[in-house]
Order: structure tokens, then sequence, then C-alpha cells
């Protein structure tokens, strides 16, 4: 990893991408998208995401194990999520026998 | 100290091969304790998408009363920080003490700024009785207790990052202490790299509170 050292430019131009997109999430709020809004503020935040942790957090000069280990993580908190919203979604649509 | 041979440094303890495999070791354990938190702020994000998808219009109401330009200055304030500490990562990736001192502190005052202004906002929900309890009064809605419900998660949340923060502080501190003793060098920097992927991490948790909790459907008001 030591032997990966990103130039200044590099980080200032990420930098400068997080606080543009900043600036576009808060600007795209005051706009009427429906249901896209929160779609649009989650895309923002994604992309900021990694900005964030491809660069900042080097995960683009990182070991397999470590990406692999972080693709990991994503699935179990994909299996959280969708698991939850499954079954919170799906309540009462199918009656309970004897209730 | 445990008897150890003389060549041991800190960049290369005895359990290790190589100044490489010490480094990736702690490189993965921190990312997997990050995964852990992930996993942790993943359950309030997902209580928060659950009620929020239920109460979506009282959810936007409560929601605009947050201040959204304070909300969108402190992010700005918390990415300073992060370019600042990437900065520190890289000063000590190629020895240079002074830069690793100088953005450090740098980071902690950033880091210091944000905390007061989140301050600032809880005291100001406070004044306006938009506690979660027995005092809490949301003006102009019916339903008072899903409103209830959005300021609870807005205090759990933010409060729970606001402790990450409190905790990225001490850390830093502890760090410019160790750089201004010049334990840190290009060939051992390993804490300075691992509390940047900490400082970053609670960064990401931001990144997705500030939308979620200041900006829904502003456009309303």
């Amino acid at each position: 990893m030591s032997e990966h050292i990103d130039s200044v430019k590099t980080y200032a131009l990420v930098f400068a991408g997080l606080i543009f997109a900043t600036i576009a999430t808060t600007a795209v709020a005051f706009v009427d998208l429906g249901a896209f809004s929160v779609v649009a503020a989650l895309v923002i935040a994604v992309c900021k995401m990694l900005l964030v942790a491809l660069f900042f957090m080097h995960v683009r000069h990182s070991s397999k194990l470590t990406r692999l280990v972080l693709l990991g993580a994503l699935m179990w908190l994909g299996i959280l999520i969708l698991m939850t919203l499954a079954d919170f979604s799906t309540r009462g649509l199918i009656g309970v026998p004897g209730r | 100290m445990a008897n150890h041979g003389p060549e041991e440094t800190l960049a290369l303890r005895e359990q290790f091969d190589t100044v490489e495999q010490q480094k990736d070791a702690s490189t993965l354990g921190m990312w997997i304790f990050l995964i852990t938190e992930i996993m942790f702020f993943g359950g309030m994000f997902l209580a928060y998408t659950i009620y929020r998808s239920s109460y979506p219009g009282i959810f936007a109401i409560s929601s605009s009363s947050l201040n959204v330009y304070i909300g969108a200055a402190n992010t700005v304030v918390l990415l300073c920080s992060s370019f600042t500490m990437v900065l520190a990562v890289r000063s000590a990736q190629l020895g240079r003490q002074k830069a690793i001192i100088f953005n450090l502190i740098l980071t902690l005052i950033l880091g210091f700024i944000f905390l007061g202004v989140k301050a600032y906002e809880w005291n100001e929900k406070f004044v306006e009785h938009h506690v979660p309890g027995p005092g809490f009064h949301f003006v102009g809605i019916a339903q008072q207790g899903p409103s209830q419900l959005f300021f609870s998660l807005y205090f759990a949340m933010t409060g729970l990052h606001a402790l990450h923060m409190v905790v990225g502080v001490g850390i830093l501190t502890w760090l410019i202490v160790k750089a201004r003793q010049g334990t840190f060098t290009a060939e051992y920097m390993t804490p300075v790299d691992v509390a940047g992927l900490y400082w970053h991490f609670v960064d990401i948790i931001w990144i997705f509170l500030f939308p979620l909790l200041y900006l829904i459907d502003r456009h309303l008001k």
C-alpha cells in the first residue's frame, strides 16, 4: 500500500468533487422530482461514498482480501435491508388462519 | 515488555514475516471493525427507512424544520476535515513530520467546529420543543407521534454519529502527541493510516445522514 502515494492534486480533485456533490444534493432537494427525489439524494450520496472509499480510504490500492471483505459486508447489509423490508412490506398480504 | 529479538521494531513485530504483511493485517483488521460499524448504523438507517415510508408526509414536514444551510455547511466542514486527514496520511507516507502534525491539528480543529455546530443545532431543538418526550410540540400537524419518531431518529442517528466524532477527536489528539514524539516514519505510519480509515468512515455516515435527515422534499416549503 505504501508504494501507492497519490498526489495532492488527485486528492484536491476528489475533494472538489465532494463539495460539488454536496451543493448538487442540496440544490436538487428544492426541486420537485416526486418519488425520484429520494433516488437522486441516494445516488449522489453513493457517489460521494465511492469517492471517499476509493480515494481517501485507498480502496483502489487495497489488497484483494480487503476488497473481498468489503463486498461481503455490502452483501450482509443487503440481506439486513432486503429481508427486513420484504417482511415489513408484505405484512397483512395474506390472512392468518384463525385470526 | 516481553523479551523479543533485537531486530523487532514498531514497523515489524516478531509475529509477522514482512512489513507488508503487518500493514495488511492492520488495515484488514480496521476494515473488519468498520464493517461491524456499517451493520450497526445499518440497523438505524433501516428503522429510518421503514418509518419514513410509513409516514412520508410528516417526515417531510418535520425535516423542513431543520436548518438546511447549517447542515450543508457542516457537511462541507466534515469533508474539509477528511481532506486534511488524507493529507496527514500522505505526509506520514512520505515521512514529513511537520506536515503530519499540521494536518492532524487542522483535522482536529475542523472536527471541533463540526461538533460545535451540532451542539448549536441540538440546542435549537430544545428551544423549539422538538425534543421527543412530554414537552414535545410540533406546530401545525395533528399527529405528534410520527413527528416524535422523526426527531427520535434524528437525535439517535446524529447523536451516535457525534459520539463517533468525539472518539475520533480523542484518537486525533493521541496521534498528534505521538507524532510530536516522532513515532511515525515512512516505514511505520499504520496508526495514522488506520485512524484515517476511521475518520473517513465517520464522514461517509454523515454523507448519508445529511440528505436523509435534512433534505426530505424541501420543495414543499
